[in-house]
């Protein structure tokens, strides 16, 4: 059986998690065996719709103290309850929760595992994973050898399907240790969606001068419905939040869209962009070295340029 | 207090990747080796830190790897650790080095034991929570600050979309990324020093391997950049809806 683990905050179901039911239930039809999830604590959602994703069961160990993530409460947890449950593989999304937890899971149930697959594994000669190293500049086929496995799937490298069906309902009695963490303060950035969840990004670098330049990119992240993201040393100099720095040393990021803007395309910075399926360049200079990772390119001055994208999106946005 | 920084050394960010042996070995000709960042400018200075505000504060540092990993830690210790412990196994299976690292923690018995986020090469991002199982002590990944007060110490991690802050207990396990502590350059007088820091070296005690590289490979190369014309905004804006179907 594959069993996949959801992941929730604020006792909701993180949309990464869909995704890692999706990858499960492919896997688990291409093992010819059955996918089941596995979720801790309670959330508001109705848990038999994971179904539509391709789980048949969901195991719930429904402790409201478990709504709190503690890294070692959840890893002790899981592994127990991945015993009762019985399970050949488990997948995790490789999002925050998921990386604290997935391998501290493997150590407890003797499990190899592979961390960020960026595809189904192949299972046909063995049980080999293919994940990117490298920040995204490589992949690695790796073969995992023993009879238990876990997997952490990159988040937007599989895409999320749903189709028909529920799952039942199953509780889990497991021993819940005390957590001995106790959380302070959460900052949650309102109303954008979390830049590694996000389809549609914008992103800008030095080349916009400084932050009081951002109006425009933001204006054309609007338009769009896309969350916004910069360079490095924009976030260096504060001219963006810290949360925005994507690249080898910030977030690796893998949208549908990404719009650089201003943004030369160091190799450190291309590390953490180079999956996002299309890229978007407006740089001035017809040399800047992103030309070369980029589908479609303008070569022009940004402060002419996105305006005239914002515009030009806003238009087809009214006429559609 | 007693730290232990787990480092490990990584290909430099602009060196090539390539591969030999039939596509199953990273290709090391000509690479700059480096601390890995995460490890260095994040765990190891904020260690540094820590140091300088209470001089009680002890830093180990551990590197898991082969006697070519010699020059990293000396770096390290030129910019603050004050003893290494290399282990003298080059496995590249992340369960192999967490359980390495993990026999060099319960001897030393540390308070606080810090990790990068993850490798810039393997981006495994495993060896933190792996210790967390195998040493049973709390753990927060991907933290952004650190402080300890006395007995305590008060963690801030990412989380989807925004921030958390926690206090633990020591003994804890923190991995480390930006907002942690800004890059330093090691000065004479830490490379002087450095030189005749202990640095100890430990036979391998963990062999059987978890997994196996089989196969690398490179990402297909774009097929090249199509340009608009930056007067034509509706051009670009249709390709996107109707050739990508990104919009
Ligand atoms: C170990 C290490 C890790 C690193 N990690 C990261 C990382 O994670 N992320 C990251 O981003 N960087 C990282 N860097 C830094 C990286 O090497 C580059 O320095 C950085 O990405 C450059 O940022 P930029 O493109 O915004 O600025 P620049 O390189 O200065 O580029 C600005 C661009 O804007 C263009 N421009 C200027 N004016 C205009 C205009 N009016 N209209 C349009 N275009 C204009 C210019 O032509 C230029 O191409 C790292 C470096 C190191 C050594």
């Amino acid at each position: 059986m594959v069993l996949i683990y959801i992941d929730q905050a604020d006792q909701e179901v993180k949309k990464a998690s869909l995704e890692a039911i999706s990858y499960g239930a492919a896997l688990a039809k291409q093992m010819g065996t059955n996918a089941e999830a596995i979720i801790l604590g309670t959330v508001k959602e109705d848990l038999s719709q994971l179904g539509k994703y391709g789980v048949t069961k969901v195991h719930q160990v429904a402790n409201d103290s478990l709504n709190h993530f503690d890294a070692r409460v959840n890893a002790t947890v899981t592994a127990e309850a991945v015993k009762l449950a019985g399970a050949d593989v488990i997948v995790f999304a490789h999002n925050t929760n998921g990386k604290a937890i997935a391998p501290a899971v493997a150590v407890k149930l003797n499990a190899g595992i592979v961390t960020g697959a960026s595809a189904l594994p192949k299972t046909d000669n063995g049980f080999v994973v293919t994940k990117t190293v490298f920040s995204g500049k490589a992949f690695a086929s790796i073969k995992i050898d023993t009879p238990i496995k876990v997997i952490t799937i990159n988040q937007n490298s599989f895409g999320t399907q749903s189709t028909e069906g529920t799952a039942t309902l199953e509780t889990l009695a497991v021993s819940v240790p005390t957590s001995s963490i106790k959380i302070t303060s959460v900052n949650k950035v309102q109303g954008e969606i979390p830049l590694t969840e996000a389809t549609l990004v914008v992103s800008g670098g030095r080349g916009l001068k400084g932050p009081e330049n951002w109006g425009v990119l933001l204006d054309l992240a609007k338009a769009l419905g896309a969350s916004t993201a910069c360079s490095r040393p924009v976030s260096d100099s504060d001219w963006r939040p810290h949360h925005e720095h994507v690249g080898q040393t910030g977030y690796q990021i893998a949208p549908n869209l990404y719009i650089a803007i201003g943004i030369s395309g160091a190799i450190q910075h291309l590390a953490g962009v180079n999956r996002s399926k299309t890229i978007v360049v407006i740089n001035k200079d017809p040399e800047a070295p992103f030309f070369k990772a980029a589908d479609y390119g303008v070569v022009g001055d940004a402060f002419e340029v996105v305006p005239a994208l914002t515009a030009a999106i806003l238009k087809s946005k009214a006429s559609a | 207090m007693k730290v232990l920084v787990c480092i490990s050394k990584t290909p430099d960010t602009t060196a090539k990747i390539a591969f030999t042996e039939g596509n199953t070995k990273f290709d090391e000709n000509g690479v700059q080796w480096i601390i890995n960042p995460y490890d260095e400018w994040y765990s190891l200075v904020r260690a540094i830190e820590l140091k300088e505000k209470d001089a009680n504060v002890i830093i180990h540092l551990v590197t898991v790897g082969a006697a070519d990993a010699e020059p990293i830690i000396r770096k390290a210790l030129a910019l603050g650790g004050d003893e290494a412990i290399r282990v003298n196994n080059s496995s590249s299976d992340s369960m192999v080095v967490a359980q390495e690292i993990a026999a060099i923690a319960k001897e030393g018995a540390y308070d606080l034991i810090l990790t990068g986020k993850e490798t810039i090469d393997y981006n495994s991002a495993s060896i933190g929570s792996m210790l967390c199982a195998l040493l049973d002590q709390n753990y927060i990944a991907a933290a952004t600050k650190l402080e300890i007060d006395g007995t305590k110490a008060i963690v801030t991690r990412e989380i989807d979309g925004g921030e958390e802050t926690a206090e633990s207990n020591l003994p804890i396990i923190v991995s480390c990324q930006k907002g942690m502590a800004e890059q330093r350059i090691p000065n004479m007088r830490g490379i002087m020093a450095a030189r005749t820091k202990p640095l100890k070296v430990v036979e391998a005690s963990i062999q059987t391997a978890t997994t196996s590289i089989q196969q690398f490979d490179l990402p297909a190369a774009k097929s090249g950049v199509k340009l608009i014309d930056p007067t034509q905004m509706d051009e670009l804006v249709k390709l996107l809806k109707e050739e990508a179907k990104v919009i």
